[in-house]
């Protein structure tokens, strides 16, 4: 494979009732998804299936008892939080005590872009919806990881891998990769240490939001404990064949540019991996302590020791992989490598070459840089420490969801980030499907035939058709069956849900 | 700077004049950039949040995935 595979992202955003800091959050997040929910989600509101979750499976081969499990982990149990489906076919639901939104199933990293940022205009167009609820008090989301006082929420990553793929070699050779990656994803963060107290002067800025969450290399769980690597073993797909690795390590990006290489360099990576690529062994010696030094270091200058003693930047560890890379696709593909494989490619050469002269270089296009540069201007205009509220407010601010207030959508609008999609296209994803995926199948049945769907999930569409006893479930085992090329023309000439089960199951 | 060390060996007359405009234009272009700083600054600072002491402190949230 190539920077092509079925991938998906998950964000949890940080909820504020603005002036009521001691607002119950999950009732706050409730209100986002439901006043979303009432205003666009038509007629019936299709429940979420939980028949296939297994969030206790491990994908190195056992399960937990639920009994030893913290409650956090059970993700399966229908607590009467608001969880809707939509018709792009993500998934906009109450998680823990943060609005979450999983995107739909795509199959290329400028689609993982264009599906998240939608989701950023889902939350944007909640909140407002939320604000129009008479005697409501407004609640502002944000794109980040932390409140800098302990408590972390992730964006996650799904990669659908072979399941033949040996677990073991995932974790070597992609935890290498991961401590080094940041430099790339980070999205900043002012504060250092998980409450952010570690005030040492000229450290007052690290590159990611996440990486002083992190204490463990390897691990199921993802709210305590949390492992570089998790094993989360739930692939939503015929487990002989697939597993999906769940990644809880990376940063919400804003960036387009920061996410689109984020999906699209670990893709290539996996796909690496899956191939028995990978020639040279990179791992790091004492990973979860040189996954923060990496971090604490936007000079981008700390040594990460190897474990066969060499010593290297992470951006060095970075060209490494894209070494690899390169050679990877020239061997498969030669010439025949397609578009986006490509560009992820020149594009990822281009910001480590960057990296490497002047990290201030890249400010138009990563989350942390940019976020950076505007955190040095104000320090060396108004000669603050980094220990001043005014940095924390703007490294805060920069994640606000709102385009008027948001510090990242004003750089964006002022022209200093670089797009890859316009604003159209992203709108046009808060509603379509993604065409090449079982997403597709789900988003036209919720659009379409709203009426007769009883739930819905990853991995299937449940139908209550008139005078039929029992709720015709209709499997969406295969992430890429359920295509427009499978079943778009089906769908356009089903007029009702039973004109369309009675075809499929035929 | 590369491209003028290509260049064939000019008087010393010719060679203050180029450093002067070079030198001009390094201001030029360093009076440009501080004045875009300056403007890009003065417009987040309409938009920040007015009391960030008290902003930052309420910024609570509860621990996720």
């Amino acid at each position: 494979m190539s920077v092509r595979r079925v991938m998906g992202t998950e964000v949890e955003y940080g909820i504020s009732v603005q002036g009521q800091p001691s607002a119950n959050p999950m009732v706050a997040s409730s209100q986002i998804v439901n006043a979303y929910a009432s205003s666009t989600v038509k007629a019936r509101r299709a429940r979420w299936d939980f028949e296939e979750e297994s969030p206790l499976r491990d994908a190195r081969g056992f399960d937990m008892a639920r009994q030893v499990a913290d409650p956090t982990q059970l993700t399966d149990e229908d607590l009467g939080l608001a969880n809707v489906i939509l018709t792009n076919g993500a998934r906009l639901y109450v998680d823990h005590a943060h609005p979450e939104y999983s995107s739909p199933e795509v199959t290329t990293p400028l689609d993982v872009v264009r599906w998240e940022k939608a989701g950023e205009q889902v939350m944007l167009d909640a909140s407002r919806m939320a604000a129009l609820v008479p005697g409501s008090t407004p609640i502002v989301l944000y794109k980040n990881n932390t409140d800098n006082k302990g408590a972390s929420y992730g964006a996650h990553e799904n990669y659908l891998m072979r399941r033949s793929t040996p677990f073991a070699e995932i974790v070597r050779h992609l935890t290498p990769f991961f401590v080094s990656r940041q430099v790339v994803t980070g999205a900043g963060r002012v504060g250092i240490g998980q409450d952010g107290r570690d005030t040492t002067p000229e450290r007052g800025f690290q590159i990611s939001q996440r990486a002083d969450y992190f204490e463990v290399e390897v691990g199921l769980e993802t709210t305590l404990k949390r492992p570089i690597i998790n094993t989360r073993d739930e692939p939503h797909a015929d487990p002989a064949v697939y597993r999906r690795l769940h990644v809880i390590l990376g940063d919400a990006n804003l960036a387009e540019v920061s996410i689109y290489l984020k999906s699209g360099t670990t893709s290539l990576v996996l796909a690496m991996i899956e191939d028995g690529f990978i020639d040279r062994d990179l791992s790091v010696e004492g990973a979860v302590k040189a996954l923060r030094d990496v971090s604490h270091d936007p000079t981008l200058r700390h040594l990460v020791t190897l474990r066969d003693g060499r010593r290297l930047t992470a951006v060095q560890l970075q060209l490494e992989y894209l070494d690899l890379a390169r050679k990877y696709v020239e061997d498969r593909y030669g010439a025949d490598a397609d578009e986006q494989t490509v560009d992820v490619l020149a594009r990822w050469e281009s910001v480590l070459t960057r990296l490497e002269r002047d990290p201030m270089e890249c400010a138009a296009e990563l989350d942390w840089v940019a976020k950076l540069k505007l955190l040095t201007q104000y320090r060396d205009r108004d000669d603050l420490d980094w220990d001043d509220a005014k940095l924390h407010l703007i490294d805060l601010q920069y994640a606000d969801v709102r385009p008027d207030k948001g510090l990242h959508h004003r750089l964006a609008a002022a022209g200093r980030i670089e797009r890859l999609l316009d604003d159209a296209t992203i709108e046009a994803a808060m509603h379509d499907p993604p065409v090449d995926t079982r997403a597709y199948f789900r988003g036209r049945c919720l659009d379409k035939y709203a009426d007769s769907v009883a739930a819905a999930s990853w991995d299937s569409v449940i139908f209550d058709l008139p005078g039929r006893e029992s709720l015709q479930r209709v499997p969406t085992i295969d992430p890429l069956r359920g295509t427009r090329a499978h079943v778009g023309e089906l769908i356009d000439r089903s007029d009702t849900a039973q004109a369309l089960v009675a075809a499929i199951t035929r | 700077m590369a491209q003028e060390q290509k260049q064939p060996r000019k008087s010393s007359q010719e060679e203050t004049a180029t450093e002067e405009v070079v030198e001009s234009d390094v201001a030029e272009r360093k009076e440009m950039i501080d004045e875009d700083v300056d403007a890009i600054l003065d417009e987040i600072d309409e938009v920040l949040e007015t009391n960030a002491e008290d902003f930052v402190k309420s910024f609570i949230q509860k621990g996720g995935q």
